[in-house]
């Protein structure tokens, strides 16, 4: 009877065999509403320690700032969460059940973890189309791309991005070619493309205009609630205009978390910041 | 929202459009496809009075480039295209080739020296009474070609798999590419090791029945050759515009960044790898019949570097630049050793100095700059015209 019920449960109609399961998108599991848990972190290169002891929770479609002095640990942060660097000790998970420290960098961006670097790395032989055609969030195996062709659904995103940064009439330049500024834009329309759960993103408005430079913040703030996104930044102003939730990094470890206007009360932050005496 | 998006289909039609896409590349299949059909014509029609009629030394010579012509294309893929500086595609190129001769050795039956059935002519000097478990299967033609395959496939996925996987890159990679040809070279060197010690491979015969002798054969032989390599191109030309293409060009440029969006780059890093290693088997094995030997030096790191010269002054990153220099370099090397051995090596390096300086493109990138050039005053005076 045992083998009966099993075989029936093998050959149920109403779900495909387990072994066909596409494992490596299992959902995200946000049950405690936390998306991202660093806890205990810390990396020391030759001695010197970039993280120590560093805790943080990202909630599930918050918008968060991370400010501190050069050397503070922001960008390290960043590189051991999409898997550049291993850490000494600590725990980085995705929801509940992703345990980061334990995947590749493209595992851990096909589960939906996006970043946008401090200098803009684009592919600067391609052109702007198909920096962002390679972006799109779709099947990144070998066959998959040999056989590729552009879905509508796929080219109507494109297109919209494209509009949303602006660079339409850039749409078949060389990415090379681009101004800074339009680098960090079609940097920012890559990650847009890869429709990522979580966006970190390192800087994204050094070398932009005044202009620019608001339409960032725009397009951040559209951003956060639908996704959750993580932002370093040194533009005190910038931070001021986005940020509702600010964490002051210093030293490798979170030194003060709030609202901005609780930060700028902070003594410690002033202290550090300011040189001010307690 | 059906927003209209004008796909910028000037360089990229499709991937199945591109591969007849590309104006160089049919330019290319049409001066090889005429060539070799006159060449053909003029050897086996035309009286050998006649100044359209080509000698049989000239065919084999062509048979020749046009083989070097399918390794050089073999490099131009993971160089040009993926920026991994291979200095060992000859290893691939040296197996290929010695699947084929394995084959051609097989075929000499009893016609040996020693006119022993069983044994090629060097395992009865060496005093073996029976073939090596390694030489069976070689007398079945479709087993040997499955081994020219086979064989530099395994290794250059072997290969690949554990360079790529642990992130050798640049010239910490050519330096391995280069220790693996010198191995082998020495390896294939040895007595012991049942490939002919330092005579090689020789004293062919027969392929698949056919006098190798024969102008006709050779002939067949040469039209095999350009059918192949037109074939290889045209895979290589849909491989390389597909998305998969695009995704190796974005490796080359910045390969963390790739994997930052989600490519597992090593995967595709060693797949290409394993690709061109195949072309370059291919070239090997063609290579063989027509020049009737194969031995260990077509291992040595020294050729290696000269294919990588050729794709230098073709010009890498276009499939035909590399085939172009292959080309006009084996061209000059035949001409100029002729005339003056002992300064072709010389003659080579000053090549190669002169273009990596002055033409990083190579001569294609040159000749697409002039046509560049003409066009943009073209459209500067019809412009002010207007």
């Amino acid at each position: 009877m045992n083998t009966l019920d099993a075989l029936r449960e093998t050959m149920r109609r109403d779900r495909v065999f387990d072994f066909m399961l596409d494992e490596s998108f299992p959902p995200v599991n946000i049950s405690h509403g936390v998306l991202l848990y660093v806890e205990g972190l810390s990396v020391s290169f030759d001695g010197f320690k970039a993280l120590n002891n560093l805790n943080l929770y990202i909630d599930d479609g918050e918008l968060r700032c991370l400010i501190g002095a050069n050397g503070a640990g922001k960008t390290t942060l960043m590189d051991v969460i999409t898997g550049k660097t291993r850490p000494d000790e600590g725990l980085v998970y995705f929801g509940q059940t992703h345990n980061l420290l334990n995947k590749s960098e493209a595992d851990i961006a096909e589960l939906g973890i996006g970043r946008k670097f401090q200098k803009p790395t684009v592919f600067e032989e391609l052109t702007v189309f198909e920096n962002l055609e390679l972006a799109l969030r779709m099947d990144k195996g070998i066959v998959a791309n040999l056989f590729f062709s552009l879905r509508s659904d796929q080219s109507d995103l494109i297109a919209s991005v494209i509009d949303t940064v602006g660079l339409r009439e850039q749409i078949s330049q060389r990415a090379g070619a681009l101004s800074h500024g339009q680098k960090q834009w079609l940097e920012i329309g890559m990650l847009l493309v890869s429709e990522p759960r979580l966006l970190l993103v390192d800087e994204p408005v050094a070398g932009m205009t005044a202009q620019e430079t608001e339409s960032t913040a725009q397009l951040l703030i559209s951003l956060a609630g639908e996704r959750t996104v993580v932002v370093v930044e040194h533009d005190m102003a910038f931070v001021r205009s986005i940020a509702r939730e600010v964490t002051v990094l210093h030293q490798g470890s979170v030194l003060a978390e709030g609202s901005m206007d609780d930060i700028q009360n902070n003594a410690d932050v002033r202290e550090v910041y300011l040189g001010e005496a307690p | 929202m059906s927003a209209i998006i004008e796909l910028p289909g000037s360089r990229r039609p499709g991937a199945w459009g591109s591969m007849l896409g590309s104006k160089g590349g049919n330019i290319f299949l049409s001066i090889l496809f005429v060539g070799t059909m006159f060449a053909a014509i003029g050897n086996l029609f035309v009286p050998p009075a006649s100044v359209f009629h080509v000698d049989t030394y000239t065919i084999t010579l062509l048979g020749k480039y046009l083989s070097f012509a399918l390794l050089a294309m073999a490099v131009d893929v993971v160089w040009g295209y993926c920026g991994i500086l291979s200095l060992g595609h000859g290893a691939f190129f040296a197996l290929g080739g010695y699947g084929m001769g394995m084959y051609l050795m097989r075929q000499i039956g009893d016609r040996g020296v020693y006119g022993n059935p069983d044994l090629p002519d060097f395992m009865v000097f060496l005093n073996w009474s029976e073939l090596p478990w390694f030489w069976l299967g070689f007398d079945q033609f479709w087993f040997a070609c499955l081994m020219i395959l086979l064989v530099p496939g395994v290794l250059a996925f072997v290969f690949g798999f554990l360079a790529f996987r642990s992130r050798v890159a640049g010239v910490y990679l050519s330096i391995m590419t280069q220790a693996l040809t010198y191995a082998l070279m020495l390896a294939f060197f040895r007595n012991e090791m049942g490939f002919g010690g330092n005579n090689g491979l020789t004293d062919f015969k027969e392929l698949l029945g056919f006098d190798l002798q024969a102008d006709s054969t050779r002939v067949a032989l040469l039209v095999c050759t350009a059918l192949i390599l037109g074939i290889a191109y045209l895979l290589s030309q849909f491989i390389l515009s597909s998305k998969y293409g695009r995704v190796i060009e974005a490796i080359r440029d910045a390969e963390s960044r790739v994997r930052f969006v989600g490519y597992k780059t090593e995967n595709y890093k060693v797949w290409l790898f394993v690709y061109s290693a195949l072309l370059a088997a291919m070239a090997g094995a063609l290579y063989v019949p027509q020049v009737g030997i194969i031995n260990p030096g077509e291992f040595s790191p020294l050729n290696s570097i000269e294919i990588v010269v050729w794709v230098a002054i073709g010009g890498r990153g276009l499939l035909y630049g590399a085939i172009l220099g292959a080309l006009l370099v084996n061209f000059a090397k035949t001409q100029f050793t002729g005339i003056l051995p002992e300064a072709w090596l010389f003659a080579l390096g000053a090549l190669f100095v002169i273009v990596t300086v002055f033409l990083p493109k190579g001569i294609v990138g040159l000749l697409s700059m002039k046509i560049g050039r003409k066009k943009n005053t073209e459209v500067a005076v019809s412009g002010t015209v207007s």
